[in-house]
């Protein structure tokens, strides 16, 4: 008999079998990254006499450092971190601001006000793009920082995520610290931001992520190369000449680097944001 | 002091209280949002001359002769078709991967960061990337018919992959999070009435996590009807103007002259993508299982 022991045979088997399945996947997945960086080493002219091959020609390591030196991208990143920052800062208080309103305090019109809060939601940044560039340009912020954040200094979609923890907080936490005499502002410092301190860093790296993404606005009201984010810094190393193409290719694995880094090491944070609404429990 | 003065003086301090907390928001919201629609009716309304410095009231005509013009059906034919040819093939390759990946292995979790990676690239690098493999001059497979930018007929579906790609990473993660969601009991229920893992999946799995992937399906179809970047980058709406989708034409009618006319295809995109959502919740709500 071949099979000697039927049981453990096939169930080493579908182990390996799942092996290869998942190897497979990753390979595909990554092959677009792996073509960049073979892209981004080789030296253009040498790489397609070579016929494209899967691996660099002619590399040059030097190419990171020329991305700063002939792609400005030093200035580009910096601008990028700049107003990724702002957005995230003021989000963050803006948001956490009206979630306490919405949760913590009892008024006339609260309920209309969110409903208010509500509708910008249905509201993306493209329908309003039009106009929203007419008073960025009105106000002469057409190529600053201020332009660029403006419209992201606040969120519903932040303040529902930070009310959704702020209800989360027992009845019974507010009353004893009412009763120690800790008026809203004591109580939203040293109690309720602090026990919901997960979802605010989720609500935190989410923002970051789009903030750090964003592509359509920036295009919008930046018209001066000097103003470029990366993002869209992009777009115009990538579509330089094509001895110069893979100036573009480095910069592009540059600009995705920090979302990276925030992958690695705030993956609980970040799939939990990501994750918000989508599953429940 | 009575009761009721006490309950009062509270109800007016926290009525400040709640404004002083509000007034940040709902200023960005009132310039950014609502003075934002009142601004596209109004030049929805309107014509303007080349330099923005006349206009006059055209009422809605303007809004009849631009929804049911050429260019907005065109806008919003190849924006639905970016929808069929990203999302659903997102949507099976996202369930793949994640139950490919969800199961007890060694080194489980380095597979679920790879599957997941894609996540870190933005539409602009995904865009870049995707330059290097299906770009008609430098590309990798850029003599690939099927997905070529060089073609009317292709160039979009060449635009789709990279989205697809992108989105992998989100699909995946969220995917996964709904398969782990379901109890150990459930799978283990199934199999002890013998169901095989395929029959396990379609009828147990699938209608478990449909909440899940009705969420993704309406995120994702916002994102295609959203696209931008990659158009930007990848092939400059062309060619012959196929790739323009109504978010392209949208941002491309910014002049003073052509704004009434993007106003109202701004005003057709917020319909069009609530009328969408709207149906997509109504049709899979009786075919989503809420809750365990």
């Amino acid at each position: 008999m071949r099979l000697a022991a039927p049981g453990v045979r096939p169930a080493r088997f579908k182990t390996a079998l799942w092996y290869v399945v998942l190897t497979s996947l990753s390979i595909v997945i990554l092959f677009p990254v792996y073509m960049t960086i073979v892209r981004a080493l080789s030296t253009p002219a040498a790489y397609f006499r070579e016929g494209q091959p899967l691996y660099p020609v002619g590399i040059q390591w030097d190419i990171f450092q020329r991305a700063f030196t002939e792609g400005d991208l030093g200035r580009k990143l910096l601008l990028s971190l700049l107003v990724t920052l702002i957005i995230v800062t003021s989000q963050l208080v803006t948001s956490v601001a009206a979630a306490y309103a919405f949760t913590f305090l009892d008024f006339s019109g609260r309920r209309f006000l969110f409903f208010v809060f509500i509708a910008t939601l249905m509201l993306p940044l493209e329908v309003t793009l039009i106009p929203n560039v007419d008073t960025i340009r009105s106000l002469g912020w057409l190529n600053s920082v201020q332009g660029l954040v403006a419209p992201f200094l606040a969120t519903a979609f932040g303040t529902f995520l930070i009310r959704q923890g702020f209800m989360g907080i027992p009845r019974e936490l507010r009353d004893a610290a009412q009763l120690d005499g800790f008026g809203h502002f004591a109580f939203l410092r040293r109690v309720a931001v602090p026990v919901t301190r997960p979802v605010i860093a989720s609500f935190a790296v989410i923002a970051f992520l789009a903030a750090w993404n964003q592509y359509l606005w920036p295009r919008a009201v930046v018209t001066e190369g000097r103003w470029e984010t990366i993002q869209i810094g992009l777009k115009s190393l990538a579509a330089a000449r094509v001895e110069e193409s893979n100036i573009g290719l480095a910069a592009a694995i540059i600009a995705a680097l920090p979302v990276l880094l925030l992958l690695i090491f705030l993956q609980k944070q970040l799939i939990r944001g990501l994750t918000a609404g989508a599953v429940k429990g | 002091m009575s009761l009721a003065d006490v309950i009062r003086r509270r109800r007016a301090r926290e009525f400040v209280l709640g404004l002083l907390f509000l007034l940040p928001s709902l200023t960005i919201f009132a310039v950014f949002f609502f003075y934002s629609v009142y601004r596209l009716v109004y030049l929805g309304l309107h014509q303007q001359n080349r330099y923005g410095t006349a206009e006059r009231y055209v009422g809605f005509s303007q809004y009849a002769d631009v929804l049911t013009g050429e260019e907005f059906r065109d806008g919003l034919r190849i924006s639905a078709t970016y929808v069929l040819y990203t999302v659903p093939i997102g949507l099976v390759l996202g369930v793949l991967l994640a139950v490919a990946a969800n199961r007890q292995l060694r080194g489980i979790k380095f597979f679920q960061t790879v599957f997941a990676s894609t996540v870190a690239t933005s539409v602009a690098v995904a865009s870049v990337v995707f330059f290097v493999l299906v770009n008609p001059q430098v590309g990798y497979f850029g003599d690939v018919r099927f997905i070529s930018l060089s073609h009317t007929d292709s160039a979009l579906r060449g635009v789709a992959l990279s989205s697809i790609w992108q989105n992998l990473g989100l699909t995946f993660i969220i995917v996964l999070a709904g398969l782990q969601a379901i109890p150990d009991e459930v799978n283990e229920a199934a199999t002890l009435d013998g169901y095989g893992p395929v029959r396990r999946f379609f009828r147990v799995t699938l209608p478990l996590i449909s909440p899940t992937l009705l969420f993704l399906a309406v995120v994702l179809v916002v994102f295609a009807f959203q696209a931008f970047a990659q158009i930007d980058i990848l092939t400059g709406g062309g060619p012959a103007g196929a790739t323009e989708t109504l978010v392209y034409k949208i941002f491309h009618h910014q002049q003073p002259l052509e704004q009434g006319t993007g106003a109202v295809m701004a005003i057709g995109l917020f319909a069009v993508t609530l009328l969408v959502t709207m149906v997509q919740f109504k049709l899979l709500e009786r075919r989503v299982h809420y809750g365990f």
